[in-house]
């Protein structure tokens, strides 16, 4: 018995005789963002993969979802859900923007366990509602007939860092098959301070390179290689990432199938994950990470 | 005072393990009382342990094929140890696939509980390992701390969804709070609960039932009569205390249920066919 069909008034109804009083909608209540889905999985994991703080910008907008996290005005990351992936997703205004306790919400999300789906209709439903400035995130989750309602309340949003990453001023571009970036990511020698990211029209083409206390590594990707999907590159770049910074994206990567890296004028990293969810539809997450130290051009 | 006895049957003995298995889960340490019939499992509420009691039932016939004990005297014909229920499990899980395991009291440096298993061989030398496992013999005086606890005067009393859900939704809850409150009715609802300054959370549960215990059920004053059963009667407790009794858990029983007496203890039943546990955890303010 799924309420993903049922008009919220009506879901508010059959809710009122057991739930407390607080919790029940005001008739001609309005809630300013409304957005459903047949699997609250697609939602958990997606942001599974920008959790490395607590805190957390919402923003949706007519399109869809954008989750925003943020360390140490350094880095950034942004889960899209576009509106489509969503069952309902009805917004009545422009902009609705709120800050959340991002490990609150993935613990509410997974109320169930979260476990991966095993039997078809298994999955966990879920309704999202806000109601607007000053008022909880409220979640309706169902499974197998138990529902769970959480209010998580929400903070006045904090103007997310610009880092004013634009096409028109990126240098070097490849999009590799994520298979290929795991590999080396888990290989990666963690005890180094920095990743170097070199980027190039010529030989190396597109190196990874690490200074650890076992020596120095260096991953080269040929640009003709299977795994390299694209590659434009006009310049050769080398860069710094910390990382520790760098980490975090790993989860995104787990879940990505493929993945856009992109530097600009100033050094400056984009990675895009392409990230296919449970029933087949595309998301994205990005990181923007700023270089560590400059490093001259040979 | 003498106490031994076998088991033989794998079935039985893969039983026994997991009983021990889910006690060492619910507490360190506990008292373990041998009489003709039974064993009992049992843990009084003590400040020490958060005040919550435990009380298991074993009925020997149904696990051990030889069963031989002379307790302290022929008027109280029964043995009361402290026992380490983990370090009986942890022996017991050596022994899954032995031919035979014998469970002995005897004397060594101190008092301990002797398990031998025999182990199967390709060979005609047998294999025998043997674990002794140190125990407290509780003096007849302070047998009267670890009688059966009785059913307490409940205002309602509801069938458990699965356990499995029910853990699931715990585990998440403790990761937010540290306090739960149960909440149910007569009408075989039950809530779960958690409100901090992060956020709310409450699980709803329908359709549970409530079991009929007829008169003799409450011994008290039939509070459960008096309740509304519309109404929920509600118990806050510590998060910790019903995980680890659902951590516990490895085998779903045949029953499952659960007395709350409003604002004051949660008791849980779980019925197998030859095992019941019963589980009380404290209200805090």
């Amino acid at each position: 018995m799924g309420w993903r069909n049922v008009p919220y008034e009506a879901l508010c109804l059959c809710f009122r005789t057991t739930m407390p009083l607080s919790t029940q909608s005001q008739p001609g209540e309005q809630h300013v963002f409304v957005a459903s889905l047949d699997n609250a999985r697609n939602l958990s994991n997606i942001l599974k993969a920008i959790a490395f703080k607590d805190h957390a910008i919402f923003s949706a907008t007519p399109n869809g979802l954008k989750v925003t996290v943020e360390d140490s005005k350094c880095l950034q990351a942004n889960a899209f859900i576009q509106a489509d992936i969503f069952q309902e997703f009805t917004i009545r205004e422009d902009l609705v923007g709120f800050q959340i306790n991002l490990t609150v919400l993935l613990d509410c999300l997974n109320i169930f366990g979260g476990s991966a789906v095993s039997v078809a209709g298994m999955s966990t439903v879920l309704k999202m509602c806000y109601r607007g400035y000053g008022y909880p995130l409220t979640l309706f989750l169902e499974e197998a007939g138990v529902v769970t309602v959480c209010k998580i309340n929400t903070q006045e949003p904090e103007e997310p860092i610009d880092f004013d990453f634009c096409s028109t001023n990126v240098t070097n571009k490849v999009i590799l098959l994520s298979e290929s970036l795991k590999e080396a990511f888990s290989e990666l020698d963690m005890t180094s301070e920095v990743l170097q990211i070199t980027m190039s029209p010529s030989q190396p083409y597109f190196r990874l390179s690490t200074f650890g206390n076992s020596g120095n590594a260096h991953y080269d990707y040929p640009k003709d290689s299977d795994m390299m999907d694209l590659f434009q590159c006009t310049k050769t770049q080398t860069n710094r990432y910390k990382m520790s910074l760098l980490k975090p994206s790993t989860k995104a990567l787990a879940l990505s199938c493929k993945v856009s890296v992109r530097t600009d004028t100033r050094g400056f990293l984009s990675l895009q994950y392409l990230i296919r969810n449970d029933d087949g539809q595309i998301c994205f997450v990005e990181y923007y990470c700023c270089p560590d130290i400059e490093v001259d051009d040979e | 005072m003498k106490f031994r006895g076998k088991i033989v049957d794998v079935a039985c003995l893969n039983h026994f393990t997991r009983v021990i298995s889910t006690i060492s889960k619910l507490t360190k340490s506990c008292i373990l009382r041998l009489t003709p019939q039974h064993l009992f499992f049992v843990l009084s509420g003590k400040v020490t342990n958060g005040g919550v009691s435990m009380w298991c039932e074993l009925s020997q016939a149904n696990f051990f094929d030889e069963y031989q004990m002379e307790g302290f005297s022929p008027e109280d014909n029964e043995i009361c140890l402290e026992v380490t229920p983990e370090n009986l499990s942890r022996a017991l899980k050596t022994t899954q696939n032995a031919k035979a395991v014998k469970v002995k009291l005897t004397k060594k440096h101190c008092p301990c509980l002797t398990i031998t298993a025999e182990l199967p061989t390709l060979s005609s030398i047998s294999r025998v390992v043997t674990h002794d496992i140190p125990v407290e013999v509780i003096p007849r005086r302070l047998w009267h701390e670890f009688k059966e606890p009785s059913v307490p005067d409940f205002h309602v009393s509801i069938y458990l969804p699965p356990l499995k859900t029910m853990k699931n939704v715990v585990d998440k809850m403790k990761n937010l709070s540290n306090f739960l409150i149960m909440e149910a009715n007569l009408r075989g609802e039950m809530n779960l609960k958690i409100e901090t300054d992060l956020v709310s959370v409450t699980t709803h549960f329908k359709d549970l039932g409530n079991p009929p215990w007829g008169d003799d059920a409450s011994q008290g004053g039939g509070a459960a009569r008096r309740w509304d059963p519309e109404a929920m009667t509600q118990a806050r407790v510590d998060i910790r205390k019903l995980q680890q009794f659902l951590i516990g858990q490895q085998v779903n029983p045949s029953k499952a249920m659960c007395n709350i007496v409003h604002d004051t203890v949660v008791h849980l039943i779980l019925l197998h066919e030859d095992v019941s546990l019963q589980y009380f955890i404290p209200a805090v303010a």
